[in-house]
């Protein structure tokens, strides 16, 4: 067992870190930090997950937020897809085993997964936004949010939700909050078998090797951590059974990158576009310095004079 | 030459100097809307594109009010602009001139006072303007379709992810171009001058009617509107 973090005090506890920490800041030059805070993650271990949803739960519970009464849809998935308002989700997948022919039934809690390379928080258009802490938490600033959805199409694993209610962008916050004074997320103080835990992101990575080797002695041959590098790693991991076919985990990216479509409209096209515009106005500005106006002569008037008197 | 060189209710009136109707006011009041709309769009619109551009948004009411309202302003524009459209696309019909033109189009800008025939003798539009009509219309075109693909708040379910990533690159491509297309269209303006009061007042000089768009000029002197869809020789 992982040992569990202690219980708070019941005393107010001053936030360990803020403002003063932030490595990234959307549209912003954000200056670096002075210190740098230990880097965190949470594991989620996909094989010890029994599909019970309390992480959803508490995750409501500690975010203050009621999911709309859903239908039935015939799965497990309840809600189906992250809202506004559930920035977790189990995603339930039955996958038959090509080679065993067992009927495997695979359960990934969904949500952000605090990438330290994060595509929203390059594409927001708005100062300040979407913040990245040094301890590798990306959270979303709600009252700098501006509502355009850019971050939707960043995020390589399409977490953010825009509320039809505020328009404001929601996503998992990695419970910053009770980070901030020593607690860990929420949904992981919820998690009866620590399929979810909390801690450092050495502590996790050592944690993984022990359940993969674990697996390994138990048959599950490519058990592995879910650790993406294409977007510099994330703080939020699975271990998986079969850590060689991500996707089959309800569609996991296989090895998720920024979008080169986002990385060209965010990078290149951002300056070359106001190169580009400036270019044009400098032009104009130079030619009427060199050319001069290009103005009618009373020659001209006269000739119109005498064609319009001609006509008559 | 057909009749459609010349656009409706435009005549010359004698004088000193001689005016010349260019713009109806109905024509006029559909041009400054687009414009408006226009202008609009791109200070919304390159607020949310550069990060140093974003104060842009405060003219707006800040960042959520730009966010809702862009959207909606081009709306009006692509309305306002397909009347544009209707009234003025015969007039801008490419014609092989006009690629002599353009191909000559150093010596137009370098103002020298040339009396030939393949420069002066110019319809309504010159191939600069058709350029401007032709280009404006094909990116508001652009604009409008990639704008709907990434107007999340309506219309977020219809796409997919990589179809709003397109759409939003084309629709910044698609921006910066036409904000240039404009560049030229408000600088050749200014350059020209005796050009604006065509779209203020609605008309201009007989001198710059004959110094820029003379067979224009001929065509309204010889009163072709009288002869319209006859298949009348040229005026000169």
């Amino acid at each position: 067992m992982f040992p569990p973090l202690p219980n708070p005090t019941v005393q107010a506890t001053l936030a360990t870190y803020g403002e003063q920490d932030l490595v990234r800041r959307s549209a912003s030059n954000n200056p670096p930090p002075a210190r740098e805070l230990t880097k965190v993650a949470k594991l989620i271990d996909v094989t010890k997950c029994i599909g019970c949803k309390a992480c959803q739960v508490a995750c409501l519970e500690w975010n203050d937020m009621i999911e709309q009464i859903g239908v039935n849809h015939g799965v497990y998935d309840n809600p189906l897809d992250l809202t506004p308002d559930s920035f977790t989700v189990m995603r339930f997948t039955e996958w038959v085993n090509p080679e065993t022919q067992n009927l495997e039934f695979l359960i990934r809690k969904d949500g952000c997964m605090h990438c330290a390379d994060p595509g929203c928080l390059k594409a927001c258009p708005a100062p300040g936004a979407i913040v990245q802490y040094s301890n590798g938490i990306v959270d979303f600033v709600h009252e700098n949010c501006i509502g355009c959805g850019y971050c939707v199409k960043g995020c390589p694993f399409n977490i953010p939700r825009i509320s039809k209610v505020d328009n404001k962008a929601y996503k998992c916050t990695l419970c910053s909050d009770r980070v901030a004074v020593g607690q860990g997320p929420a949904c992981q103080k919820a998690c009866p078998t620590q399929a979810i835990v909390f801690g450092t992101k050495e502590e996790m990575k050592g944690w993984a090797d022990a359940r993969i080797k674990d697996l390994k002695s138990r048959g599950f041959q490519n058990a592995g951590l879910y650790d993406p590098p294409g977007v510099g790693g994330t703080h939020v991991m699975y271990v998986l059974h079969h850590a060689d076919k991500p996707e089959i985990y309800a569609g996991l990216p296989n090895n998720p990158r920024i979008s080169p479509i986002v990385e060209l409209w965010k990078g290149a096209a951002k300056y070359a576009g106001l190169a580009v515009m400036g270019a044009f106005a400098a032009v104009g500005v130079l030619h009427h310095l060199v050319m001069g106006p290009n103005r009618v002569t009373g020659e001209d008037e006269q000739h119109a004079k005498k064609l319009a008197e001609r006509q008559s | 030459m057909s009749a459609d060189e010349i656009g409706p209710s435009e005549s010359v009136h004698r004088g000193d100097p001689v005016i010349v109707d260019r713009y109806t006011p109905s024509a006029r009041i559909n041009h400054w809307i687009t414009a408006t709309c226009l202008v609009l769009l791109a200070l919304s619109g390159l607020a949310l594109f550069h990060p140093s551009l974003f104060f842009l948004t405060a003219l707006f009411g800040g960042g959520q009010a730009t966010r809702a309202i862009h959207p909606w302003i081009g709306v009006v524009l692509f309305f306002s602009f397909a009347g544009l459209f209707l009234r003025f696309w015969r007039l801008n019909l490419w014609k092989g001139a006009d690629t002599t033109w353009l191909a000559r189009l150093r010596e137009v800008l370098g103002n020298r006072d040339n009396e030939d025939p393949d420069l002066v003798e110019i319809g309504k539009y010159n191939a600069g303007q058709k350029v401007v009509f032709w280009g404006m219309t094909l990116l508001i075109i652009i604009l409008i379709g990639s704008g709907l693909v990434i107007w999340d708040q309506y219309f977020a379910d219809y796409t997919t992810l990589t179809q709003k990533r397109l759409a939003i690159l084309l629709h910044s491509g698609a921006a910066v171009t036409i904000i240039c297309v404009w560049i030229v269209h408000v600088y050749a303006a200014i350059w020209v001058r005796g050009t604006i009061t065509a779209m203020t007042r609605g008309h201009v000089t007989g001198g710059w009617a004959w110094r820029h768009h003379r067979r224009w000029l001929r065509e309204l002197v010889a009163g072709r509107r009288e002869h319209h869809g006859t298949k009348a020789t040229p005026a000169e």
